[in-house]
Order: C-alpha cells, then structure tokens, then sequence
C-alpha cells in the first residue's frame, strides 16, 4: 500500500503521455507570441494572474510539456466529440496547432470556430489573436484563430451564469475531465487512501496509542466532533450529522492544500464548485429543518403581525438564499484572493525587470517577490485551514438551527 | 484618472469589514485575557462572528467586480 500511491501518480502520468519537447520543432512555422502583449505595452499582472488561477483544459507543467487530460464536447447540430487534447499539438502558452473539429486550443482552453463554413477534421491553425471590442459600454475580449491567413472568430464554452461573469449559453459544451475535475479526482483518492490506511491502523491499535496517519487525521476528526459538531447541533443530535460534516472538512482541506501546489488546478477557487457544496448543504439542512425552523422564518412567535409582514418574514425568506450565497462567496474569495496575490508577486519579477529588458531589475525583482511569496504562502496555508473550518463550522451552525426545538 | 466607481464601493466594504473585524478580534482578546478558561468557546465564536462580517464585505466585493 505504501508503494500504491506513487506508483498511481507515475501511472497517471505516462497514461496521458505529456508531449516531447522535441515536438517544438513542428513543420512549419512555430506559432508566433501572437497572443502576448506587443512590445512596448505594459505587462498587465491582473490578466496573467487571472490566467493562471483560471480552469484549463490541459494541465501545463513546463515549456512544452503538457499532462494531457481528455477532451469530452458537445455542439448542437454536430454532435459529441471526445479526444485527448494532446490532439491539438499544444507548443508554449497552451496554444493548439490543429483545430479538430472546429475546436481549438487557446490558453489551454477549448474554444470552438463559429463560422459554420469553416471544414471539419484536422486543419493547421497557424495563429491567435485577441481583439477588444466594445460592446453595450462594455469592453470584451474576442478571440480568433488564424488560418490560412484569414480571422474565424472563436466561441467560449457555454457557462450557466447568464452572462453574469462573461459567460452565457453559446455553440458548444464542455464535459471535458479538465484542469480541475482531474485535481478533485486527485483529492478524492488520496483521501480514500489516507482514510483507509487511518482505519486499518485504527482497527489494529484499537486499546493501544494511534501511530502513523490515524495520529494525524484522528485529532482533526476529534476536533471537528468536539469543537464544531457538539456545540453547534447539540450533544444528542449531532451524530447524524457529523459524516457530512467530516466530508466537507476533509474535502475543502484537501482541496485547499492540493491548490497550493503548482500545476495542480484551483478547485475551491472556482465558483461553480463552491456553488453546488453550499448548494448541497443548503438543501440537506433545509429537508431537515423541523416546525419550529420554518415557523421562525415565515411566521415568527409573539412579534406583532404588522411587523412579521413588513420585515420579518421578508429578511428571513431572503436569508434561506443568503445563507448557502455566502458560503460560497466566502470559501471561493478567499481561495481566489489568496492565489491571485501570489501570482502577483510573482508577476513583480517581470515588471521589475520590464519583461526581461532589464537583468538587475529582475535580480531585485527575484529577491522581493520570493521574500513576499514565501510570507503569503504561510497566509495561504493558514487560510486553507481556517476555510475549511469555517464552512464546517457554519454549515454545523446551520444544522443546528434546524433542529433546534423549541424553548420557549 | 481612469476607472470604475466600483472600486471606490470595494474599498469601503473593505473598510467596514476591517473595523468590524478589528473589533472583534480586540474584544475576544479582551474577554481571554479576562477568562483564559474559556478561550475555546471564545476563538469558535470569534470566527463564527468574523465570518458573517467577512460574508457581507464579500458580497459587496463580487457586485463590485460585476458591475
């Protein structure tokens, strides 16, 4: 068991067979750095961290080596298309030399040709270009491919957030095992295996002191019971609760921890991910909420009726959507916050030293941004911690008014 | 001078938040200093009370970034 899980890492990794370096030098021409700022503008920091904190199709790991993942699409009017991405012949930045059936690699993300003129099967893409356009007093990027000369716009993947974060239902949708499906599949098995190893030993050394991994996860497991469930739902109804609750710890932890690492992807920084744990909590606690839970929220005891109509009732309906809108704005801010200020002082070296111009001032660059990085990643490890117990703990709370009964 | 108003509202939430924070986090030292013995039920609740702060200043920070 002890040889298991590195030997399922190295597995993983020649399944999906990151590509040769050799394959820089592709026939043809290289792909140009026709997406990067042109010489003379600015380094732009907020873009490029954004970039990086932001989903991927393929899991960049350095120059051009790429952890290929697999590529699950659909378009209506075409149908389901399913491949690896090592299919688009990525080179640096993510950028795909082939578009397959209409799709295209770009940043490490599938974006999809709208023009339906435009032939299905492999074609050679030979650029990319991003314009910005104004639209409705707001100014967007649009992305193109280069073939053959000539522009075809490109089209993002559909997003569920009405265009709230630039998004919105477009010609395709992407199913695909990416950056951070693959993370969280990751996560999940090293749990299992972490837990499985803890309950062996547990079962071994039961009457004896814990060793090994039970030594690490039992007091956290005893902390959560103790210092989250107890005090929250109560001495005699926690205990039904307390697998979810010890799910949801263990999983943000673990996926706060796994996002630490380069190359890994950043899934308690996405916001449909934190979207369907609050929605999941939300739902559970609300099924289990008694009489006296919901009396308290639409007809509130011995206040005046005037009173119930005009604030009570109302404020207290809106916090039924609060309560889980919350839960996930704050586990995915903090993350987000967090990753975004460290690839800004990382992004120091490039403007100290003006994207390379400058040889001292990338020195100086180095030496600051390393300092500062390492004091956030502290933070950062700290706030790992600190998020995982307060969603635990909230969502305990929650639990806890549920069920709570009667006293008055 | 360029930019949105937006980021004006951000940085007052953030304001708000800091001070509710801040006075948080000096009365529960307050009431450790005061009760050592009770610093578990006081750090819990210190959090819990922060967090509902935080919730709110994180709401106004996403408006402000859609907008």
């Amino acid at each position: 068991m002890n040889r298991l899980v590195p030997a399922f890492f190295a597995l993983l990794f020649f399944v999906f067979a990151a590509t040769p370096a050799a394959r820089a030098q592709h026939d043809g021409e290289a792909p140009e750095h026709g997406t990067e700022a042109p010489a003379g503008e600015e380094f732009n920091v907020g873009e490029v961290a954004l970039h990086h904190i932001a989903n991927a199709n393929a899991v960049h790991i350095f120059g051009d080596w790429y952890l290929h993942l697999p590529a699950i699409l659909y378009a209506p009017g075409h149908g389901w298309s399913a491949f690896l991405t090592s299919k688009f012949d990525a080179h640096h930045h993510g950028n795909g030399t082939k578009a397959i059936d209409h799709y295209v690699l770009m940043h490490g993300s599938i974006l999809r040709i709208k023009d339906p003129s435009f032939p299905y099967g492999e074609v050679p893409v030979s650029d990319y270009a991003v314009e910005e356009v104004e639209k409705d007093g707001k100014k967007r990027d649009v992305y193109y491919a280069i073939v053959d000369g000539k522009r075809y716009e490109l089209d993002k993947k559909t997003t569920w957030d009405a265009g709230i974060l630039g998004g919105g239902v477009t010609s395709f949708y992407d199913f695909s095992i990416s950056k951070n499906v693959f993370t969280l599949f990751l996560t999940l098995l090293l749990l299992f295996f972490l837990f499985r190893r803890a309950v062996k030993t547990a079962e071994a050394n039961s009457g004896k002191a814990p060793s090994g991994v039970q030594s690490l996860l039992e007091p956290l497991i005893e902390f959560v019971r103790d210092e989250v469930a107890i005090p929250s739902i109560g001495k005699d109804k926690y205990e039904p609760y307390l697998p979810f609750l010890l799910s949801l710890f263990f999983f943000i932890l673990g996926l706060n921890l796994i996002g630490q690492f380069p190359i890994m992807g950043n899934v308690t920084g996405n916001l449909s991910f934190t979207l369907v744990l609050a929605l999941i909590t939300a739902l559970y606690y609300n099924l289990k909420g008694n009489k006296h839970y919901w009396e308290h929220i639409f007809w509130m005891p011995n206040v005046p009726t005037p009173l119930r109509l005009l604030i009570l009732t109302p404020v207290e309906a809106l916090g039924i959507l609060i309560k889980p809108f919350t839960l996930m704005l704050r586990l995915f801010a903090n993350i987000t916050a967090g990753h975004l200020v460290i690839v800004s002082f990382v992004g120091l070296i490039f403007i100290f030293g003006k994207s390379g111009a400058s040889l001292g001032g990338s020195v100086v660059g180095i030496i600051v941004s390393l300092i500062l990085t390492m004091v956030m990643m502290i933070i950062e490890v700290l706030v790992a911690f600190v998020q995982a117990y307060v969603f635990t703990l909230l969502a305990a709370s929650y639990f806890g008014m549920a069920t709570e009964e009667a006293h008055h | 001078m360029t930019g949105s108003i937006a980021v004006l509202g951000m940085g007052l939430a953030v304001v708000g938040a800091g001070i509710g924070i801040g006075l948080i986090g000096s009365k529960a030292m307050e009431a450790i200093a005061r009760q050592p013995e009770a610093v578990g039920d006081i750090r819990s609740n210190m959090i819990l009370t922060a967090a509902l702060i935080e919730g709110v200043a994180l709401i106004a920070l996403v408006l402000g970034f859609i907008s």
